[in-house]
């Protein structure tokens, strides 16, 4: 295999730990190189993803056809009723309404929508175009929300207008908007609302039985399986749980200032993040033993019928290696744990979207010998697959056919994943799936890393 | 019922479309620049449209796709995507070191006014393209036609920027590939080879999109057209277009630039477009019809009489991109089948055209092309008048879900099944396998649903 070269202006956002190297200094939330075959998406699909979970709202995205087309029901955001979500909405935007404006189509797609398909909310994606032609999309969502009698809320997210991040950032800002605007009477003082988790192959309702079972009221969960009028009365939560914490943190922060509601960043994945879940929770309602009792109830069941099971994956993947590229830094240090606890290292882990605070606890974290990227491409990621000589890839959709062109072993615990990876069942899920793919007999005909083994 | 929302009763929308028939056009662009040998296409706008085109194109065929973008900014969007190209191309070149750099553009750098053609010149004047490589160029608005015209105008970019008449001409016959699968191009490439036509395919997905698995990640797999076989283009006897829509553009294109003739025919798809096919080409080439393609022709007719009583009078709805659904409703009538409603999110007159032809042999058949043809719409039709089966992209398994009628899916994207880069659906053998796909959903319906005393074991 001939060297693969390292851009010059991609060695500050890659890292290795070594035993006296450099200084740990990567450069992270930056816009990506012009000309990289990036990984990354844009601001519009930070909010797309974010929103599109909440299942009994309009979700029309005002643009040309593209940007409703490929988010149309990619993500298994699950839901236990309605569905709109899963419909494709486009103002399917042309060339005469690019120089004509396209407010009067956009009004007109509203009151149509809205009037057969009978939401509980809209929400309205702005895409690059509008940004630039300059459609007053506030002022149609008002007028058609004071016309209909429902929220209609716009959604800022035009592509080129940062990164992911600003995305989830404006999503989080109309998910504000909404929230406050119902009664909260029947609201026990011992509840959640459990945000960042989107209810891909129906984990957030794994988490919700756990807190239910503490005897927690979960007043909303965002967005999986999110419903419009649960987002509405949030406020009227305690305590504010945040997974995934790139897209929802700033959402917790704006409820913190607003309506004095604390909030904490939890993981369910792995049995260590999963427990800390609980237990952190639990810890909020000290005036309630009971609910700390219920939660070690929780794991010590859990915990006793799950560790035998892994014991079979975890002598067949003891010794073997992990490179992990996702979405966010926070996923990776479950990972990292998780992957440990079934006596895996991880020699590459990286993200799309980490900040400087992520790395700094990620190479805490690390072997020495690890390498940490930001904002990697498939160039890299394959150099230092084969150099390290992973036998495992985290990914996403993008990284999965490199993993196996490369004869290397794939877990997607992106929003492709099959199955529910939280939750103590969701460790299950795990090891038995990253077991499945590195224990494939299929291995026994494909040439693997380069030819090299 | 996840399309419980739709209704029975069409009313007019006013340019709201739901559940496309399409997507854009910078998709498109960046499939047909895969099937260059050695090219990186190169998306020229904000950083979600590559990663969602490659993420679409990943899906459809499970295959790593390579693709750079501009990742536009803020300031680029006041200022002009200039510098972000430029940039670019330096990075490319020295980064991933491809023979050819293909961009495309999209709505945002359409809208604020950059011109690809004056920019990849500055590039080129600016010395940023090495010796021996190229960078071309195609516009690609994503508010202006759909994928397929995407596809379309980066092949007229091919031909427009890479022929050359050199004033020898060339015993060879320019093959234009409509969008089809890399399966259709290595199908179109061995009936070729039968008849014994000398051909320049182009674009050649085979063994970019359908890559065996070696334990390398290739970033330029070994297929694709190449660059001489580009260049030769302009010294061909002749072209011939695979499809009015997304490959006639280029055959214009290279008959006004290197005046270079052409004839149009439909894709290869069932007996009669492929009859045509086969006549063409063997006009072309001035070759003669070998026994091996006549006995393939002989296979799939074989078929088509023992299985006759099957298709006979069964109704169909359809959808996807025109090229492929003008062929396959002419050979569905060719099986005694009824196309009854068609949609095709693709603007154009000449689809209408060419229907209204092939549809006079199917009165009371509804069909609709561009702006409102969107699968909401045939669902709507499904729902007034019922069909026995539903043929389009993996998005029609909500309408046949709901409708529970049997469904077969065919075009782009196909993100649910596996089989469409392996086999192909054009030439006598791809006849042969829709025969087999259409007959294989009718019966094991028949099969599952019979009562017992009519379930059969000879069928």
């Amino acid at each position: 295999m001939e060297q693969i070269q390292i851009l010059k202006e991609r060695e500050k956002q890659i890292f290795e730990k070594k035993d006296g190297g450099a200084a740990f200094d990567i450069s992270c939330e930056t816009t990506s190189l012009s000309g990289s075959v990036s990984q990354r998406a844009c601001v519009f699909c930070g909010s797309r993803v974010v929103l599109y979970p909440v299942a009994d709202a309009l979700h029309l995205v005002h643009g040309p056809i593209g940007c409703a087309a490929y988010t149309w029901d990619i993500r298994g955001s699950v839901s236990s009723g309605p569905e709109l979500h899963r419909l494709s909405f486009s103002t399917d935007l042309q060339e005469t309404d690019v120089i004509f404006g396209g407010e009067k189509k956009l009004y007109a797609s509203l009151i149509e929508l809205i009037e057969q398909y009978q939401p509980k909310a809209a929400f309205i994606y702005s895409t690059c175009i509008i940004g630039i032609i300059g459609d007053d999309i506030d002022a149609v969502c008002r007028k058609v929300a004071k016309e209909t009698s429902i929220p209609v809320l716009p959604v800022h997210s035009e592509g080129f207008k940062g990164t992911k991040k600003d995305g989830y950032r404006a999503a989080c800002i109309s998910l504000m908007k909404l929230v406050g605007t119902a009664e909260t009477n029947d609201i026990s003082p011992y509840s959640i609302n459990i945000l960042g988790e989107f209810n891909l192959a129906g984990e957030a309702w794994i988490i919700r039985e756990y807190y239910e079972k503490m005897g927690i009221q979960v007043v909303s969960t965002m967005t999986g399986d999110g419903r419009v009028d649960a987002v509405r009365k949030a406020h009227g939560a305690t305590l504010n749980v945040v997974q995934c914490s790139g897209s929802m943190t700033s959402l917790a922060k704006d409820m913190e200032e607003k309506y004095a509601i604390p909030f904490i960043r939890v993981s369910y994945f792995g049995i260590e993040d999963m427990a800390s879940a609980l237990y952190d929770v639990a810890k909020h309602f000290p005036d309630r033993p009971d609910i700390m009792e219920k939660a070690r109830e929780i794991v010590k069941s859990e915990v006793e019928r799950l560790y035998p099971q892994l014991q079979k994956f975890k002598a067949a993947l003891s010794g073997k290696k992990a490179a992990i590229y996702v979405g966010g830094a926070f996923k990776t240090f479950s990972l990292i744990k998780a992957l440990r606890s079934l006596g895996m290292s991880v020699v590459l882990a990286g993200s799309q979207t980490g900040n400087s605070d992520d790395y700094g606890n990620l190479k805490e974290m690390c072997d020495e010998g690890t390498v940490i990227v930001d904002d990697s491409n498939p160039v890299e990621l394959s150099k230092f697959i084969l150099e390290k000589e992973a036998d495992l890839l985290i990914g996403g959709v993008k990284e999965r056919p490199i993993a196996f062109k490369l004869g290397v072993a794939f877990c997607d615990h992106n929003h492709e994943r099959k199955i529910p990876l939280a939750g103590f069942i969701g460790m299950y899920n795990f090891a038995l799936e990253v077991y499945q793919s590195v224990m494939s007999p299929v291995w026994q005909f494909a040439p693997r890393k380069g030819g090299l083994k | 019922m996840l399309l419980r929302h739709t209704t029975k009763e069409v009313k007019v929308r006013e340019g709201l479309t739901i559940n496309p028939a399409k997507t854009c056009q910078p998709v498109g662009a960046l499939y047909a620049a895969l099937g260059i040998h050695g090219c990186l296409p190169h998306s020229h706008g904000s950083q979600g449209c590559c990663a969602y085109h490659r993420s679409m194109l990943t899906r459809h065929y499970k295959e790593p796709v390579m693709a750079a973008t501009s990742s536009f900014t803020e300031g680029a969007s006041v200022f002009g995507g200039q510098a972000n190209l430029l940039a670019s191309i330096d990075t490319i070149f020295s980064v991933y070191d491809p023979d050819i750099i293909a961009v495309h553009s999209t709505c945002l750098s359409e809208t604020i006014g950059d011109d690809l053609q004056q920019i990849t010149k500055k590039a080129a004047d600016d010395g940023k393209i090495p010796e021996g490589k190229h960078v071309i160029y195609a516009s690609t608005p994503s508010f202006v036609g759909s994928h397929v015209t995407g596809y379309a105008n980066m092949v007229v970019g091919m031909a427009e920027q890479f022929a050359e008449s050199t004033g020898e001409k060339k015993e060879q016959v320019n093959l234009i590939a409509g969008w089809m699968e890399p399966s259709d191009m290595r199908e179109i490439k061995k009936l070729s080879k039968e008849l014994g036509a000398k051909i320049v395919l182009f674009p050649d997905t085979s063994d970019v999109l359908d890559a065996p698995q070696t334990g390398k990640h290739e970033f330029y797999p070994k297929g694709g057209v190449t660059i001489p076989e580009l260049k030769s283009t302009g010294d061909s006897l002749s072209s011939i277009a695979l499809g009015c829509i997304s490959a006639e553009p280029a055959a214009v294109a290279l008959d006004k630039k290197c005046g270079v003739p052409f004839e149009t025919v439909d894709m290869p798809i069932g007996i009669s477009a492929t009859d045509r096919f086969i006549m063409a080409l063997s006009k072309a080439a001035s070759v003669s019809v070998p026994d091996e393609i006549t006995s393939e022709r002989g296979r799939l007719l074989d078929a088509m009489t023992d299985m006759d009583q099957y298709f006979y009078g069964k109704k169909v709805a359809l959808f996807g991109d025109p090229d492929q659904v003008i062929p396959l409703t002419e050979f569905l009538l060719d099986l005694g089948m009824l196309p009854l409603h068609i949609v095709s999110g693709t603007p154009g007159k000449r689809f209408e055209k060419r229907m209204a032809e092939i549809l006079e042999r199917s009165p009371g058949a509804n069909f609709k092309n561009g702006l409102g043809a969107d699968t909401f719409l045939l669902h709507q039709w499904m729902k007034n008048e019922p069909v026995d089966l539903l043929i389009g992209n993996s998005y029609g398994k909500y309408i046949a879900r709901d409708e529970n009628i049997p469904f077969i899916r065919f075009g782009f994207p196909i993100v649910d099944r596996i089989g469409h880069s392996y086999f192909p659906s054009v030439g006598y053998s791809g006849g042969l396998r829709l025969v087999e796909k259409i007959l294989g959903v009718f019966m094991d319906r028949q099969d599952r649903e019979a009562p017992e005393e009519k379930f059969e074991l000879v069928m």
